[in-house]
């Protein structure tokens, strides 16, 4: 079950990734050989059979409504490629 | 004090007992770690950075890369995060921080931990202790070879479909990927959130069963956590006595297992009927051919998300751009490796309109199944026994250039882990002069059993932890 290049530079887009020409077509051909090989989960007829999101079975974890230590904002931009005023800085969007 | 450390066979308790009897102090003992780096890992390259002033007075530790560390560069073997410098630390971090253990540094991975051979690290692969022109597995490699090669007395590293257990098997050493849910993931670098889980890797079960008992136990920084049922027993003993195992057929016959791997879980087996356990054959019909394919569905999806967040914007590089859209693309075109760039690619396909039920769905849906089947073979068995890994570690290069040829290396590890059951690896014996590892899986929350079993086994096998070629 191949995908096409249009397929991949459609879900390169999805995936917010600038491919350069040579990763379209290997990805093209390794994500190919690879969907074939988990293709074959469709072999199997599981409508009956719920899926599985999580394997512990937790339900409704609450914890008590305490105030904690949070971040300092100096801390929250310590990392950031650029930050201005308590805020982190980037290109504008374009329309 | 002064007593002469040999960190090459020196073990986590034996060195707790030096300590505590005022034999070595804690600057002497990192000391003798800190000079076993300097030795080893200018071949070996375990490391991606050390820590020079860690605190604490007790055994010292080393973290995967994954892990963040307050005030310690964390990027997760990735470009897209060098430069990170956590401002928190992990729950496993502080847990071990709390009991004392100083951090020696931060050990090498394949890029977000996907891989298994530590290959995809942006920052060069890591040696096998065995033989540097092998891989030393992956992706938790860099933990896996410092404690083989005696840099650490223990380490921590990550598993979501084998990559403690992986490692451990290729470096001769004992890896725990415990329950999902037993161990916090706050502030571990994300890869698949339904199948991340932190473990210890140590030269024996005992240490691992200690570091485990240090790391485990709800955490409300982390949801998904839960309680232990009961606590962790340090195993004892020399008898396998009531203890049933089954050898699920399909993991023990896979095609691409190795005759001298075989041979060496087949020896591991029998003297493991001959120390009182039950041993008999079982099956799991769909979790081989099928755990694999719903592995690499799920994993992947779960990644796509989980890297989204990896976008310039508030950490790591940025590569610049005209607009924000531009910028973000860019930047992470350039931050990821290849291996990254699949799975995001993989999953975001697998979770797109038109194809999402198709594969997420039906993975999700094969997951149960393979679920269900670990289950019934609990009610028979105590514990499932089969190879580890397929293969002995293989030579450097030789995979990298196939991905469906790396992913086989975790078709042993895969279904448990997506069963969310705990796994233990030892070291049964040599093939070709290279490590084989025995896995034991367990029921959820069957810590306890698989560190007896382990610890039985361990014994009597009597497998030497340090690499032929360093022995004197």
């Amino acid at each position: 079950m191949p995908i096409s290049r249009e397929e991949v530079l459609h879900v390169a887009r999805l995936a917010r990734l600038a491919l350069s020409e040579d990763e379209v077509e290997r990805l093209t051909s390794d994500l190919g050989k690879i969907l074939d090989a988990v293709g074959i989960v469709s072999e199997l007829e599981l409508e009956d059979v719920a899926p599985t999101a999580h394997p512990l079975d937790l339900v409704n974890v609450w914890d008590e409504d305490v105030p904690r230590e949070s971040l300092l904002l100096a801390d929250v931009f310590a990392n950031a490629p650029a930050a201005e005023a308590n805020q982190f800085r980037v290109p504008a969007w374009e329309q | 004090m002064g007593a002469v450390v040999d960190t090459l066979r020196l073990t986590a308790e034996d060195a707790k007992g030096l300590l505590e009897r005022g034999e070595v102090s804690g600057a002497e003992l990192r000391e003798a770690y800190r000079g076993a780096i300097a030795e080893r890992d200018g071949e070996l390259h375990c490391f991606l950075r050390t820590v020079d002033d860690a605190g604490g007075g007790g055994v010292p530790i080393a973290l995967k890369d994954v892990i963040s560390t307050k005030g310690v560069e964390t990027t997760a073997g990735s470009k897209i995060l060098s430069g990170y410098v956590p401002v928190f630390d992990s729950t496993v971090a502080a847990r071990v921080k709390a009991a004392g253990l100083p951090l020696l540094g931060k050990t090498n991975t394949d890029e977000f931990a996907m891989g298994s051979s530590t290959e995809n690290s942006a920052f060069g692969p890591t040696r096998n202790p065995w033989d540097p022109e092998r891989v030393p597995g992956g992706s938790g490699g860099g933990s896996s070879a410092a404690v083989t090669a005696g840099m650490t007395p223990w380490a921590l590293g990550s598993d979501t479909g084998g990559s403690i257990k992986q490692p451990s098997a290729l470096c001769g050493n004992v890896g725990l990927r415990p329950t999902y849910g037993t161990v916090s993931r706050y502030g571990i670098v994300a890869f698949a959130s339904s199948l991340d889980q932190v473990g210890p890797i140590a030269k024996t079960v005992r240490d691992a069963a200690l570091l485990y008992s240090i790391i485990a136990g709800r955490d409300p920084c982390d949801s998904t956590t839960a309680e232990l049922p009961e606590a962790v027993r340090l195993p004892e003993g020399d008898s396998l006595e009531g203890v049933r195992i089954g050898v699920p057929k399909e993991l023990n016959e896979a095609e691409g297992i190795e005759p001298g791997v075989a041979e060496a879980v087949g020896r591991a087996l029998a003297l493991a009927e001959e120390l009182g356990a039950d041993v008999a054959e079982c099956s799991l019909p769909r979790s081989v051919r099928y755990g694999m394919p719903c592995y690499y569905l799920i994993a992947p999806a779960e990644a796509s998300s989980n890297l989204a967040r990896y976008d310039g914007v508030r950490y790591g590089p940025r590569t610049d751009g005209a607009s924000y859209q531009e910028m973000v693309d860019r930047t992470r075109d350039d931050g990821f490796g290849d291996e990254p760039k699949r799975r995001i690619m993989l999953g975001t396909y697998a979770l797109s309109a038109g194809y999402y039920d198709a594969f997420y769905g039906q993975a999700q849906r094969v997951r149960t199944l393979i679920i269900r089947e670990h289950r019934e073979a609990f009610e028979r068995f105590d514990v499932l026994a089969c190879p580890t890994s397929p293969t002995v570690a293989f030579r450097i290069g030789e995979r990298a250039a196939d991905p469906l040829a790396m992913y086989a290396s975790d078709l042993l590890t895969i279904p448990s882990c997506l069963a969310g059951l705990p796994g233990l690896s030892i070291p049964c014996g040599l093939s070709e002069g290279l490590p084989v590892g025995l896995q034991l899986i367990g029921p959820q929350f069957g810590e306890n059993m698989l560190f007896r079993a382990g610890h039985v086994l361990e014994t009597a096998l009597a497998f030497d932890t340090v690499p032929v070629r360093w022995r004197s």
